[in-house]
């Protein structure tokens, strides 16, 4: 099936060029990346741009660098190249475990970071991880350039913090002192490519701070902050991962769909916690499964 | 409005006009006319139009024709050397490993890609690399047969 909607296509060079093509296009205007949403809901008629802004041929978009203690991440960096970097590898191996879920080679191969909190689905899988991180959204627009935190920047499903004519510039993700260990785990209904069910997120730092986050439970990728109040600063127990897991259902706003029950997707975000937690203190410890193992 | 691009398929360069619609599967099939790109799904889900990008696999009904100028692709057709096929093809032809052969194309160029970056893969990492590439008839197993069989080969 052939896509029906006309649209003109522009080719910039830089992301001046790009915001002034969008802001003169207006609100139907869109970036194309790695187009693998965008090329669907084009075919499914669901948005109708009248332009489509391609911003692949900028040079240096690709950069994944080091950065003092941030790991800066362009605008066209793929899921792809974060399992093959070796920054990544060194100072962020949670970024290659999750990339390593996200579909299958093809898309990987296309689909950038960036375009997945863009197109901000609630079952996107940068969501929870860069939530951790506590990373800062670099976003271009007619007024100038401003960094939105990655709190701020999921509104609802499809909505983010984004204004008219903004772009997103670049992701900075401040690398978490060492030692830290971290763990994503997510849900799928076959081990292969599919989206998540359910999702999460939990990092852990040598004086035992925690953070975690759900994705695919709620309308957006969301820190659960109580749950990591519980947990801060205490040595991992039993008890101590009881408490809370019995935070979790206050902590998620899980709904049915064709991929799960919400009541499916209730009890394994309990579940995901609860492994999820000894997971990231061990490997912060040394003693953890490598990265990139599945525990669920 | 149509628009100029030139694209290099299988090693021959395709200078064309596109519309910005135009999807680059469609325009690989109807007017290259390199069939070995099949159309399943049209949605990403299944790896049946898979191509070549620059080296690397991508769903071709996911991108625009467009997207393509000054790039190149290669297709299943592209694969054999001088008309002989890839030790990997004559391997899936021995294995039995297709039988209405309709994921061949996007199966052939996803472990060809797979063997060129991993030579020595795990039966677990043809899994994963051929995850998103469906097959109806075969059960998979001697898909995978055929891939780990070829990168023993490789090695020997
Ligand atoms: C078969 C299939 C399987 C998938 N599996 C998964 C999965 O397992 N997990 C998962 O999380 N996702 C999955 N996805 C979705 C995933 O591929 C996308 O979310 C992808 O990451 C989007 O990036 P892109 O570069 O392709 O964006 P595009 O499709 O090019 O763009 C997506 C949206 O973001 C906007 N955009 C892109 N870049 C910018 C920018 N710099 N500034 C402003 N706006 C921008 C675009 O205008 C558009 O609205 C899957 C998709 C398919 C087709
Ligand atoms: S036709 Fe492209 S992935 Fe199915
Ligand atoms: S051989 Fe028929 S789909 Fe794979």
């Amino acid at each position: 099936m052939a896509i029906a909607h006309q649209f003109a296509y522009q080719k910039v060079a830089t992301l001046d060029e790009a915001v002034e093509a969008i802001t003169r296009a207006g609100p139907d205007a869109r970036i194309l990346a790695g187009g693998t949403d965008l090329v669907p809901w084009l075919r499914d008629d669901a948005i109708h741009p009248d332009l489509v802004v391609d911003i692949k041929a900028i040079d240096g978009l690709n950069t994944i660098s080091l950065e003092g203690d941030h790991i800066f991440l362009g605008p066209l960096v793929t899921f792809s190249d974060l399992l093959t970097s070796d920054l990544v590898h060194d100072h962020l191996p949670i970024l290659f475990e999750m990339a390593d879920t996200v579909a299958s080679p093809g898309i990987r191969n296309r689909a950038t970071v960036i375009g997945n909190i863009c197109s901000a689905v609630p079952s996107c899988d940068a969501g929870p991880t860069l939530l951790v991180l506590d990373t800062s959204v670099a976003v271009l627009g007619p007024a100038g350039a401003r960094t939105v935190p990655i709190e701020e920047w999921f509104l609802g499903p499809h909505k983010t913090a984004l204004a008219g004519g903004e772009i997103v510039t670049g992701l900075s993700i401040p690398i978490p002192p060492p030692p830290h260990g971290a763990i994503y785990l997510k849900l799928q209904r076959y081990q292969g490519e599919d989206l998540s069910q359910a999702g999460v997120t939990v990092l852990v730092t040598g004086d035992n701070d925690f953070r975690v986050a759900f994705g695919a439970v709620g309308p957006i990728p969301a820190r659960a902050h109580a749950v990591e109040e519980t947990l801060n600063g205490r040595e991992l127990t039993d008890e101590l991962i009881a408490a809370a897991v019995g935070l979790v259902p206050g902590a998620i706003s899980p709904i049915t769909d064709m991929r799960a029950t919400k009541e499916y997707r209730a009890r394994i975000c309990e579940v995901m916690l609860e492994r999820g937690l000894p997971a990231a203190v061990a490997r912060r410890d040394g003693t953890g499964p490598a990265y990139g193992t599945r525990l669920i | 409005m149509k628009l100029p691009i030139t694209m290099i398929v299988n090693g021959e360069t395709w200078p064309l006009d596109v519309e910005p619609n135009e999807v680059l599967l469609d325009v690989i099939r109807n007017r290259v006319g390199a069939k070995g790109a099949k159309i399943g799904c049209e949605r990403g889900d299944c790896g049946t139009c898979t191509v070549l990008f620059d080296g690397r696999s991508i769903r071709s009904c996911l991108m625009l024709a467009v997207e393509a100028d000054g790039h190149e692709i290669i297709t299943v057709e592209g694969i054999p050397e001088n008309g002989v096929l890839s030790n990997l093809q004559d391997l899936f032809i021995s294995h039995n490993s297709f039988q209405c052969g309709f994921c061949a194309p996007g199966i052939v160029l996803g472990a060809h890609e797979l063997l060129r970056d991993n030579p020595n893969p795990s039966r677990h990492d043809v899994q994963h690399a051929l995850a998103g590439n469906l097959c109806r008839c075969t059960g998979y197993e001697p898909i995978l047969d055929a891939v780990m069989a070829a990168a023993e080969e490789a090695r020997s």
